[in-house]
């Protein structure tokens, strides 16, 4: 069971670490030093994909939670693939932070600043680090797939609120620069194509890892099960005849009634 | 019997235990007062820096104090198997999540109350505007006891509840802390027409989680 076929995941796996391989080459010496920033700026084209593939793997975690809440739709596969979806966001988030921390240091002088668009990346960090840790909580198959998907959901609702309502105490951050209509951004030919490329290598990326992810859930599912049925049969094995088992219960029952 | 009906009598419940019990009067509004202490003796009390954090100090306690609150909700229905029966007591479920809401948003009013003093005693803080900080405070507490009380099944059905409510809980509530904080702050300086705005975040919120926990309430209630 996983979402692509073996071959294909191989093949999309090479791929991937070949666009790795020359995004690094184009990041570091393809693409030429920002006139500002210099060196500094050459970690835009790992963070704003980085950022691009946590959005997405947010994105993918709440459409997979409706999915399997949606009656008709209700799939072991939804769970696993919020799950493993969500991980990866986290995962990215948490890079997202450290490369912009790592940015911020000599080009706005801090590790860290209070602007609208880094708290909220913290908060949406935190949200779904705790659906994780709701994701570890034992419990029936059904029940914990249930009580997962709500949970996504909410902390995705909570994303617009905590977005405006920061961006209302503070704005500091560049505004969007890329995708604003009104600028019509020029950035030089080569570092534009770098940081497109970053963002198709990363999304390459998190399809491959999505799948994985979602092999590596699967087959933990079938060793619980495989678990459970090898402990019944030892249980089986091990007592001499069904009936003592039984009379050992009742024994035992009777002396604790006795107590 | 309708939904408010129905509704209040799960809130009625919640409220006479706590009376009975007085956990919430003799642990969790004592509480709340220390943290109060715990904050003058972290800051200098002497510059007139309590008197300007004060409202930020004072959600930062509603919402630690709302974190037992909560726990406190489920851990009555986790004895003699209450869960069991609420379940099988024939109320509609989003009655049954209103009602425990209701009961947190009670409380945390009272501790409200009491922390109100507190800072006008301990912190010096002159109240400006009555009217927004009013609506600001019951708009947080109704968002902050909705989604408290909808975390607090969501983890009573999975058996590991007193860590997993606050890791869940306070990055969801994080922009009632902001909204609240900015109104009190606006009120507080008498300029309530900067409060207008962050009435409007704290109402939105209030009205979504409301919504939110009476659909969701009944398939988490089943699970716990």
């Amino acid at each position: 069971m996983t979402l692509l076929k073996p071959t294909v995941a191989r093949v999309l796996g090479w791929t991937t670490l070949v666009a790795l391989i020359v995004l690094a080459l184009f990041g570091l010496w393809g693409a030429p030093a920002d006139a500002v920033q210099s060196d500094a700026q050459r970690l835009m084209y790992l963070h704003v994909p980085a950022a691009w593939i946590a959005y997405l793997a947010f994105g993918v975690t709440a459409i997979a939670s409706g999915l399997w809440l949606w009656p008709r739709t209700r799939s072991p596969v939804w769970d696993r693939m919020a799950g493993a979806s969500a991980e990866l966001g986290v995962m990215f988030t948490g890079l997202t932070l450290l490369m912009g921390s790592l940015w911020g240091r000599p080009v706005w002088g801090v590790w860290w600043a209070w602007d609208a668009r880094l708290v909220t990346t913290a908060v949406l960090f935190f949200l779904y680090l705790g659906y994780l840790a709701l994701r570890r909580v034992p419990g029936t198959a059904e029940g914990r797939a249930k009580r997962c998907a709500i949970a996504a959901l909410i902390a995705f609702v909570d994303v617009p609120i905590v977005h405006f309502s920061v961006t209302w105490w503070r704005t500091l951050h560049q505004e969007a620069t890329v995708f604003d209509p009104e600028l019509k951004a020029h950035i030089h030919g080569v570092m534009a194509f770098t940081l497109w490329f970053g963002v198709f290598a990363f999304t390459l990326l998190f399809v491959y890892l999505l799948d994985r992810r979602y092999h590596l859930e699967c087959l933990q599912e079938g060793l619980e099960d495989r678990e459970l049925e090898q402990a019944i049969k030892d249980r089986v094995r091990g007592s001499v005849s069904p009936p003592k088992v039984e009379a050992k219960v009742e024994a035992t029952v009777e002396a604790g009634a006795e107590r | 019997m309708n939904l408010a009906q129905e509704a209040s009598l799960v809130a009625g419940k919640d409220l006479r235990i706590e009376a009975r019990s007085r956990v919430t009067l003799q642990q969790v509004l004592p509480f709340g007062l220390i943290v109060l202490l715990l904050f003058a003796f972290a800051l200098d009390p002497d510059r007139g820096v309590l008197r300007d954090v004060a409202p930020g100090l004072f959600w930062v306690t509603v919402l630690l104090a709302a974190l037992l609150a909560i726990s406190r909700s489920f851990a009555i229905e986790a004895a003699n198997g209450a869960r069991d029966g609420l379940r099988m007591s024939g109320l509609d479920p989003a009655a049954i999540f209103l009602g425990k809401a209701a009961a947190v948003a009670v409380e945390l009013a009272a501790l409200e109350a009491l922390l109100t003093v507190g800072v006008i005693v301990l912190f010096d803080v002159s109240l400006g505007a009555i009217g927004p900080l009013l609506l600001a405070t019951v708009l947080a507490t109704v968002g902050v006891a909705a989604t408290g009380t909808l975390y607090g099944v969501l983890a009573a059905s999975s058996g590991a509840r007193e860590t997993l409510v606050p890791v869940l809980l306070l990055p969801v509530v994080s922009p009632v802390l902001l909204g609240a904080t900015r109104a009190w702050e606006a009120a507080i300086d008498g300029a309530s027409s900067d409060a207008w705005p962050w009435i409007g975040v704290l109402a939105v919120f209030a009205v979504l989680y409301t919504s939110i926990g009476t659909l969701a309430f009944g398939p988490l209630l089943e699970e716990a």
